[in-house]
């Protein structure tokens, strides 16, 4: 598998699973408007890892398609990073989770728009807007809960706990990562990552949230290895497609 | 003016096809039939969501699962309208959901049965939300203004939502023995529900003669039934599938489809909480509403502190 299918499938797994994860507030949120708001972002990231999947199944040819791709592989298979995978916990966790992606996702997107892969390119291009959405919207909710209430103040400092280290994997490049760097193809981390700190940073101010120093980093996932939630996440995913192999939906 | 020639004038407007606004003078009954009928309407949206979304984390394949989402995101926002049609008439969206929580307020009962298999999914978009379009498009033309607004742009969205169940029945006809089961099962147990939903026979509906005259309503219950016997018992035959009704016939001398007696029981019963699903369905919605409090309350805080801050931030009127 060359690096640049491994690349793809990374990024389209973050989508997906980041997907999944959202679409289980589908009719339970907390008021109908954000309900519908986490709804469509679900639906955003799932569109995103449609193309991803869709590209990476015409470089790797044969049989393969988008439904092969999200439904057949197994867990270690999988290479999206741990934090997309984490429970929805409450509101403030399912924010949190949202926000620290989509500000590492928007950096991304922006660097991938000049990558020297123009397919990947152009699905980057059509995807932009979308995350800018996302950013804006999670960015919002992170300064309301942080200055909101002593209970919401509380709540995101739970979630802060509950997720911080799984961000610093989002910066760390795989090996497929670091050739397809040196080829113009991926982006520089490193980059992102000092964008990443510095727009935390004003966010967190706002919201009157301390910016957490120091944290372990949790990796692996983004080399198949995983928590434990991405088993049961793919059990229920792939529940279908594996009970009735070959059939055509 | 005497209250005598208020309902003239009212009944007037109604009689010659004229729109009911929010600022009109009208019966208290004519209000409160309405705000029954909206907010039981937008619940229904809103409890439907559930049986669907039950589905959304197994479907199929990334196309299915992008449409169920959208459908169901599509339910959210149906039930968006018509709480603000409700609101129009005087009454909060809390009270209106404190009423579906307290069990005041009812919704739709086809939302008590489960969705057993993928199938149940298409079959929901098909027959529920066929069913729910010869309700909904009857009253695009009802006399509340606000709420035939509504209704114009939910029926738009939902004839999408029936087209793609029917295609994903189609799928299921055309594949393979265990889907072809798969799918006359669930039409099986999605059939005599559906004829439920139209409400009880005109014999015996207690609240038609009053909503007929002022053209809340504008069909009964049995005239919308039959219309979709007669629609169903067509497109049953694209599908390859059969209903599960012996004494369903074309009758030539009526111009309709004959069928069976509906178990009535059956649908008492679950109307008085006795379905598979009641008990969960309103409690996933408490839940949800109760777990939502204090993310209302902090966004409601902070909305004010916000307020506060840009209101110091103006210059002083000179």
């Amino acid at each position: 598998m060359t690096p640049l299918i491994k690349y793809l499938l990374h990024l389209a797994d973050n989508t997906l699973i980041l997907s999944q994860r959202n679409s289980e507030w589908c009719g339970h949120g907390p008021v109908l408007e954000q309900d519908i708001a986490i709804t469509n972002i679900s639906l955003d990231l799932l569109g995103q890892a449609r193309n991803l999947y869709s590209y990476a199944a015409t470089l790797i040819g044969g049989e393969a398609t988008e439904d092969s791709l999200a439904y057949l592989r197994k867990e270690r298979e999988f290479r999206n990073c741990l934090l997309v995978e984490q429970p929805n916990g409450d509101w403030a966790q399912t924010i949190l989770r949202q926000y620290c992606f989509s500000q590492y996702q928007y950096a991304l997107y922006q660097e991938l728009l000049n990558s020297k892969d123009p397919q990947l390119a152009a699905i980057v291009e059509k995807s932009i807007k979308e995350v800018a959405y996302h950013l804006r919207w999670s960015s919002e909710w992170v300064i309301r809960l942080g200055d909101g209430t002593e209970e919401s103040h509380r709540r995101m400092l739970k979630a802060i706990e509950e997720l911080w280290a799984y961000t610093g994997e989002l910066f760390e490049a795989a090996d497929y990562e670091k050739d397809l760097q040196q080829e113009g193809i991926a982006a520089d981390l490193e980059k992102i990552k000092q964008e990443w700190q510095l727009k935390t940073e004003a966010i967190f101010a706002e919201a009157t949230l301390p910016m957490p120093r120091n944290v372990f980093v949790q990796t692996g996932g983004k080399q198949g290895i995983h928590t434990e939630q991405l088993g049961f996440i793919l059990t229920e995913l792939q529940y279908m497609q594996r009970a009735y192999p070959g059939a055509k939906w | 003016m005497s209250i005598q020639d208020l309902e003239k004038i009212f009944q007037d407007k109604i009689d010659n096809e004229i729109k009911i606004e929010p600022k009109d003078w009208m019966p208290e009954a004519y209000r409160k039939t309405n705000i029954r009928q909206i907010s039981q309407h937008a619940h229904s949206e809103i409890v439907g969501m559930l049986p669907e979304g039950n589905w959304i984390s197994r479907a199929p394949s990334l196309k299915r699962k992008a449409i169920l989402l959208a459908k169901v995101q599509d339910e959210a926002g149906h039930g968006l309208y018509l709480y603000s049609a409700c609101e129009t008439l005087g009454i909060s969206r809390e009270e209106t959901i404190n009423d579906l929580h307290s069990g005041k307020a009812k919704y739709s009962s086809i939302f008590n049965y489960p969705t057993l298999t993928w199938a149940d999914i298409g079959a929901v978009g098909w027959l529920v939300d066929g069913a729910a379009i010869m309700n909904q498009v009857m009253l695009t033309r009802t006399s509340y203004g606000p709420y035939a607004r509504a209704m114009v742009r939910i029926c738009k969205e939902e004839s999408f939502h029936q087209r793609q169940g029917f295609e994903a029945l189609l799928m299921l006809s055309r594949g393979t023995d265990e889907q072809k089961a798969m799918c006359q099962d669930a039409i099986n147990r999605w059939w005599w529900p559906s004829l439920m939903m139209f409400g009880p026979r005109d014999s015996e509906s207690s609240n038609s003669d009053q909503s007929m005259k002022w053209k809340i309503k504008r069909k009964s219950n049995d005239e919308l039934r039959q219309q979709f016997v007669d629609m169903i018992a067509e497109q049953i035959k694209v599908l390859g599938m059969t209903l599960p009704d012996p004494d369903l016939k074309w009758n030539a001398e009526r111009k309709h489809y004959d069928f069976g007696a509906i178990n009535w029981d059956e649908f008492w019963a679950v109307v008085k909480g006795n379905g598979k699903c009641n008990k969960l369905r309103l409690e996933a919605r408490k839940k949800a509403w109760d777990e939502g409090e204090w993310v209302r309350e902090a966004a409601g805080v902070y909305a004010k502190k916000r307020l506060r801050k840009v209101e110091l931030l103006r210059p002083a009127a000179g």
